[in-house]
């Protein structure tokens, strides 16, 4: 019987000697890996709750612009710069943007974030792959907001 | 059920792979996506001449295979949120993944035409 470094118990045939070798730990266990003090804030479940609302308003965004991209007036054959110079002119697409944006790129992070750590196991691996997800997301954040709100409609 | 493991199966744990597997794939094109579209920063040239390469065939079924991903994504997102917050959710959450199905085999079948025309049109022209 051996448990392996996420802590799954793998079973074999022999008797167990010690019952409390069979012992998992129960998810939310404070061990000596995590750490003993309670944060004020509870950054996890309002990470969870971030989740849920921005999925509610993502699905309403995201399928908005997939019609609007992909399906009306010819899908992407009509995709150009003068479609986007169009639809930018309107403040209301600017703002659905953004808004799109954000919320996608804050939601999709949180979810890698999640990720990493379910398969990430050595802690200097987890370190750095969330080091490299949020130099990623702040980038093209930064960027994302940059190109709406500087957008040129008449760059040469 | 294999001894020593966390996975339950059936479709509980398969709509949650699905899920996590669409929602990185979804991740990684939107980091993409924000990339080209900042071209438009560049100039007109430079940005009709990336969004040209995304109108041959293998890029258009890659769209539609993108579309395929956000629908299953959303639709089972609307689901874990009813599992999540409605009193009866994990008692339905089989039944609500069939839904889910059945709705996005509905829209993808709907999206066909529209979202693959342009290579539809280069296919039978």
């Amino acid at each position: 019987m051996a448990t392996d470094s996420i802590g799954n118990v793998e079973l074999t045939d022999s008797t167990p000697t010690d019952a409390t070798a069979f012992l998992i730990e129960p998810p939310r266990k404070r061990t000596k890996t995590t750490s003993g003090r309670r944060s004020r804030t509870n950054f996890e479940m309002l990470a969870w709750l971030f989740m849920r609302l921005s999925g509610i308003v993502l699905v309403f965004l995201v399928l908005g612009h997939l019609i609007i991209q992909l399906v009306l007036d010819g899908g992407v054959s009509k995709i150009s710069f003068a479609f986007v110079a169009g639809r930018w002119a309107s403040p209301f697409w600017q703002v659905w943007d953004l808004l799109m944006l954000w919320l996608a790129m804050l939601h999709g992070a949180n979810g890698m974030r999640t990720v990493i750590n379910d398969y990430a196991e050595r802690p200097n691996t987890r370190f750095w792959l969330k080091v490299l997800l949020v130099a990623a997301t702040v980038f093209t954040v930064f960027l994302g907001t940059l190109v709406i709100f500087t957008f040129d409609p008449n760059i040469s | 059920m294999p001894a020593g493991t966390l996975y339950r199966g059936r479709e509980g744990m398969w709509s949650w792979v699905a899920h996590r597997v669409t929602g990185v794939l979804i991740f990684f094109f939107l980091f993409a996506h924000v990339l080209d579209t900042a071209l438009v920063r560049v100039s007109p040239q430079a940005y009709n001449s990336v969004i040209a390469t995304y109108k041959t065939p293998l890029v258009n079924l890659m769209e539609y295979g993108l579309t395929a991903a956000i629908l299953f994504h959303a639709l089972n997102g609307l689901r874990v949120i009813a599992v999540d917050f409605w009193a009866k959710g994990p008692k339905y959450q089989r039944q609500m993944l069939w839904t889910v199905v059945t709705v996005w085999v509905l829209l993808m079948a709907g999206a066909f035409y529209p979202v693959l025309q342009e290579t539809l049109q280069w296919l039978f022209s």
